[in-house]
């Protein structure tokens, strides 16, 4: 368990890490937290030529509100989000997903957008932003873009960032009024990764009824899943519509299959997780007790 | 121990007779491992010029090696030599094996590798990096072959051989019967059978396995630092393959080690390869296990296929039992099995009455890594059986659960009692253990819940288990493998020696060797207060040393640390060797306080005279003058102090022609229940409430008992809930991290409530008895007939994993 050889770049700026990651391209591996990282350089799953650090670069920290987004910096720490008042008030759900990430040792070093760039499709920050219709942005030389969560990623472990970019930052859309959040998982211990993961998010109007509601769902397909649930809208926020509503996307979802899990499972855990977590976000929306 | 610096001990922790033995003394241990001073092998660098060796390992589970081209890892920078299996084959023995079958086995693949993760080739580099690097530069060509990875398809005669020689998978056969248990089945008002099988789990320390081996010329020697564990019976093995006589291969054991619960006895083929190699490369070669080699190249606890038939009659008086027992034992039958199926066998009655047996053992190689000592040694397996049965039979009687196993126990007034098998159990009040149990539980109560719960369509049950916990081995139970005119022609063989040696050294300091190599357990703690007691000191005052160093130790075949022989074997060497130190002290003070040896007492670190205690001398200074001035001792006394006490208990005699063995010394109990409630959307076991009352003869020390008791529940837990050593149809280990192979950690254990009913052994020292498998060699069954009361089957097999019991939940049953 020892990596294979590697040369280490630490890149004290944002410019210093493009260079780098332009100059060695996908013979680079960017570090960031290594939460990852480590043990796959360890089991020399990962081999790069290059190992860029961009622990030090300060303009990749931090959690601001930028605009209707709370902007978190791709170095931002797991733990210093799930601290975080502006994420508590105003990115409920990603506060909510935190506690399932590893281990409290694991998220003080962790970083959001090192999970991110990871993309393992069971991790429960990308299947947050994906749920919340986030964005990714990112840097190379001379350029910026910023992607929707929901095109980012592209497989297991893959998305769709170039080998001379560098994730930057993600940005969560602000929690609106009358809107609930909930998260939950299973997995066969705690901070394991999930079996799977379920996200919801759901506006209730008035009269009881849903504005809106969103159902993400991890480790179930190869990347965060969105079930379309634009039917259900103007349904009432009942414990009925949250089970009616995880039955479709159950029926929907073609899950993956692994020694821990059947497809069958899996499913079954759409229609578990999608019900628990639709009706919390519900009652959390001001929802009567359904 | 709130202050860092200071150790000592409140006088307070004493009992309120006066003693230190039965006192809550905290370790002496700890204070070195919680500050990370306590040393390890891996901080070990005994000479100097070591290089680090790194080995590549079989991607197959079973395939011929075609050719093997080191050329390009040898001349890689760094590289100071590659060795192949026939390499080491060429320059060593094949490793004995107590069973007698054509099988040769090196510590490295010679001709075939036979599991995924056997070792291939041997690089020494000057460090880890580098030898890795070099592992990838080594060229193996294979042709693959059919492998034998089910253990039932192993042993038929159309599966692929692992060894050819043998002619079959089946490597070893026996079949038992004591009393007349065909004619106990013919009087039976019910039978019940049940098939099941068993996982593949093991010990996962924090500590992998860790070597330095050096070999020396003229005349040829080997030394090896090592985490070994123990039985030390093993060395003459390493002898054997080394061709050196016992005084030439040393070992010498690490001052801490990482933890083990059996498995690092597994390490001695590793030790046996790195002496090689340190000879054929001539250097010292350092090798520390990483975790992935661990996970697929160390040892585990065997799975076993396995079915029990259950005699009774209608009043629930079990009247015959049979075993059938298919042991997969991996890729080798490596010593000392087959023991992992004989530690139970002269038990196999557990805690109850029954004299009508019948046992069928077959041992089966397949492709996957060879088995050996796993916390609970055979038990787990063993007690699956014998409870499972007892609470199928419950069931189909329409009898209590815990009412059929207080009918069937062995009675109070029958200690010592003499087991069908031979066992010779010590003491014990197993209807006292067991309404202790009922009593922590509530067990009224609890049913009352089971009832409303499943009213409401939940899936809750209760299980129950029982065991009698052997320990403190007869090295002759291993021969139960050989038939009886085997073994009168193999010579006799019996007990088990500990040893233990105490010295005081010209500063009148004392230092007691205990040779016991503990691995976290607190030998040195209750070492330090048994030899207190008896010399008049405080735990404080005396320095206990557990490793082992076989060229300067008083050791024998027995020593090690294993089937919980220190509280049932080895306290008897302390206190024998502290007892004729104290005499030897209490004579020199008695000639110079002019009176009598028995008018003197130790006490307060002083030697005394009975109820004068102003005419009292310091301790050290009267043990210190057996050192100073030997002529001024009592005649004829030796001088200096150094006290060596090798004890057998006499308790461990030889098999009989009947194959019946005492095979330890004692005998404790322990009576768990477990109740649990199933999640039918998610088949999450959640274990609600969990009770365990342990007999384990008089306390030694209390804090080291509770956390025994802890430690073998959350290894039992880990089995029924979580662990599988796994392989695919193809061989290939699915478990080989630890994101894969899932240990439980602190979320997932289950709130244990632990109680005592303790009889005190009438065959150790101070009435103590082993108790350190504990609850790991019950919590798989107690869950499991839980599981079954749960789901109202008895088709369940551990681990109870989520997707595995919600496949159980949804095709239905749930109890009515």
């Amino acid at each position: 368990m020892k990596p294979a050889p590697f040369e280490y770049c630490r890149a004290d700026t944002l410019d210093e890490a493009l260079d780098l990651v332009a100059e060695f391209g996908s013979d680079a591996a960017v570090l960031a937290g290594g939460m990852s990282l480590g043990p796959m350089l360890n089991m020399r799953l990962a081999r790069p030529a290059a190992i860029v650090d961009v622990n030090p670069v300060a303009d990749l920290s931090g959690i601001r509100l930028v605009g209707d987004a709370v902007e978190t910096g791709a170095l931002c720490r797991q733990a210093d989000a799930l601290d975080s008042a502006l994420v508590g008030d105003d990115v409920p759900l990603l506060a909510r997903a935190l506690p399932f990430v590893g281990h409290f040792q694991t998220r003080n070093r962790g970083t959001l957008g090192g999970s991110v760039c990871h993309a393992d499709p069971s991790a429960e920050i990308p299947l947050a932003l994906a749920t919340l219709g986030g964005d990714v942005v990112l840097r190379q030389k001379g350029g910026m873009r910023a992607v929707a969560a929901n095109d980012f990623f592209a497989g297991i472990f893959t998305t769709v960032r170039e080998p001379d970019e560098i994730v930057t930052a993600l940005r969560w859309p602000r929690s609106k009024p009358k809107t609930g959040h909930a998260f939950d998982e299973i997995a066969q211990r705690h901070g394991d990764f999930a079996i799977g993961a379920a996200a919801a998010v759901a506006t209730v109007a008035p009269d009881g009824s849903l504005a809106a509601v969103s159902l993400g769902l991890g480790g179930i397909e190869d990347r965060p899943l969105l079930a379309n649930l634009a039917d259900f809208v103007g349904a009432p926020a009942t414990a009925r519509t949250a089970s009616e509503a995880a039955a479709l996307a159950a029926d929907l979802v073609d899950p993956m299959e692994d020694p821990r899990a059947s497809a069958a499972y899996r499913r079954q855990l759409v229609r578990v997780l999608g019900a628990r977590v639709l009706e919390r976000a519900f009652e959390r929306a001001g929802a009567r007790q359904c | 121990m709130s202050d860092g610096r200071s150790r000592t001990v409140p006088r307070r922790a004493m009992t309120a007779g006066g003693r230190w033995v039965g006192a809550p003394v905290p370790r002496k241990e700890d204070e070195a491992l919680l500050t990370g001073r306590a040393r390890f092998i891996d901080d070990m660098e005994p000479v100097p010029g070591i290089r680090h060796a790194a080995l590549l390992r079989s991607p197959h589970a079973h395939a011929e090696i075609l050719s093997i081209d080191v050329s390009k890892a040898a001349s890689h920078p760094g590289v100071y030599g590659v060795l192949t299996g026939a390499d080491i084959a060429a320059g060593t023995r094949p490793i004995p094996s107590a069973v007698r079958v054509p099988i040769d086995y090196y510590p490295m693949a010679v001709g075939k590798v036979r599991y995924a993760g056997e070792p291939v080739a041997l690089v020494a580099a000057g460090d880890r990096y580098v030898a890795e690097d070099a592992l990838e530069l080594i060229e193996v060509e294979y042709r693959p072959l059919p492998p034998a990875i089910d253990v039932k398809a192993a042993a038929r005669d159309d599966s692929p051989l692992l060894h050819e020689a043998v002619g079959s998978n089946v490597v070893h056969h026996r079949t038992f019967r004591y009393g007349d248990p065909d004619k106990a089945f013919e009087e039976a008002d019910r039978i019940v059978r049940l098939d099941w099988t068993f996982p593949r789990y093991s010990s996962t320390p924090m500590e992998t396995y860790g070597a330095v081996a050096q070999f020396e010329p003229a005349p040829d020697r080997y030394t090896i630092w090592s985490n070994f564990q123990g039985p030390f019976i093993l060395h003459a093995l390493m002898c054997g393959a080394l061709e050196v006589p016992g005084n030439r291969l040393r070992l010498i054991t690490a001052p801490q080690s990482g933890g083990s619960f059996g498995i690092k006895q597994g390490i001695f083929p590793y030790l046996v390869l790195l002496a090689a190699a340190s000879r054929l490369l001539g250097m010292p070669l350092k090798w520390i296990e990483d975790r992935l080699e661990h996970l697929v190249g160390s040892s585990s606890a065997s799975n076993r296929e396995d079915a029990v038939e259950a005699a009774f009659k209608d009043d629930g008086t079990l009247i015959g039992l049979k075993f059938f027992n298919t042991v997969d034992v991996g890729a080798y039958i490596r010593a000392p099995e087959p023991a992992s199926v004989y530690r139970m066998h002269s038990a196999s009655n557990g805690a109850y009455g029954v004299g009508n047996i019948h046992v069928d053992n077959r041992l089966v190689t397949t492709n996957r890594l060879p088995i050996g000592l796993n916390r609970g040694y055979g038990g787990p397996q063993f007690f699956f059986a014998l409870e499972r049965a007892m609470e199928a039979g419950a069931r189909a009687l329409g009898l209590d659960i815990a009412e059929i196993r207080r009918r069937n126990f062995i009675p109070k007034d029958a200690f010592p009692y003499r087991a069908p098998a031979g066992s010779l159990y010590d003491a014990g009040d197993y209807e006292a253990g067991l309404d202790k149990a009922l009593d922590l539980a509530d067990y009224a109560a609890l049913c009352a819940e089971r009832g409303r719960a499943r009213k409401e369509g939940r899936l809750f049950g209760i299980g129950m288990a029982t065991a009698v916990e052997p320990s403190g081995s007869n090295m002759a139970y291993v021969t139960l493998a050989q038939t009886p005119e085997e073994r009168a022609r193999a010579g006799g063989r019996s007990g088990g020696l500990a040893t233990c040696t105490i010295s005081i050294d010209p500063s009148g300091a004392v230092t007691v060797k205990t040779v016991s190599t503990p691995a976290g357990q607190g030998h040195a703690t209750v070492a330090a207060q048994i030899v207190a007691d008896a010399l008049g000191l405080t735990p404080d005052d005396i320095d206990v040393v557990t490793e082992v160093d076989t060229l300067t130790s008083a050791w024998s075949l027995a020593s090690g640390n294993y089937a919980n022989r220190f509280s049932s074997v080895v306290i008897g060497a302390i206190g024998e060797a502290a007892q004729r130190v104290a005499d030897k002290v209490r004579a020199v003070a008695a000639e110079d306080l002019e009176v009598a040896v028995q008018d003197i007492e130790l006490a307060d670190g002083t030697a005394r005279i009975v109820g004068v205690p102003e005419r009292s001398l310091p301790f050290r200074r009267v043990a210190a003058r057996t050192h100073w001035h030997p002529a001024g001792l009592p005649e004829g006394m030796a001088p200096g102090v150094f006290e060596t006490a090798i004890v057998s208990p006499p308790e461990l005699g030889p098999p009989d022609d009947r194959d019946r063995v005492a095979s330890a010394v004692t005998f404790g109990f322990i009576y768990d229940l477990a109740a649990v409630e199933i999640d039918p959307g998610t088949g999450k076991v959640e274990v609600k409430k969990y009770v365990s009352v342990h007999d384990v003869g008089n306390v030694l020390n209390p804090l080291i008992v509770e956390g025994q008791i802890v430690g073998g529940f959350a290894h039992g837990v880990g089995g029924a809930l979580l662990e599988e050593m796994a392989y695919d149809a193809d061989g290939n280990p699915i478990s080989g991290t630890l994101a894969d192979y899932l240990c439980v950690t602190a979320p997932e254990m289950p709130r244990l409530t632990i109680g005592h009913v303790d009889t005190p052994s009438p065959h150790t020292a101070l009435g103590s008895k082993g108790m350190g498998d504990g609850c790991s060699m019950l919590a798989p069954v107690a869950i499991a007939n839980a599981v079954a009361d749960a789901l109202g089957r008895e088709d369940i097999d551990p681990p109870f994993t989520l997707n595995r019991v919600w496949n159980l939940a949804a095709e239905g049953g749930g109890a009515g």
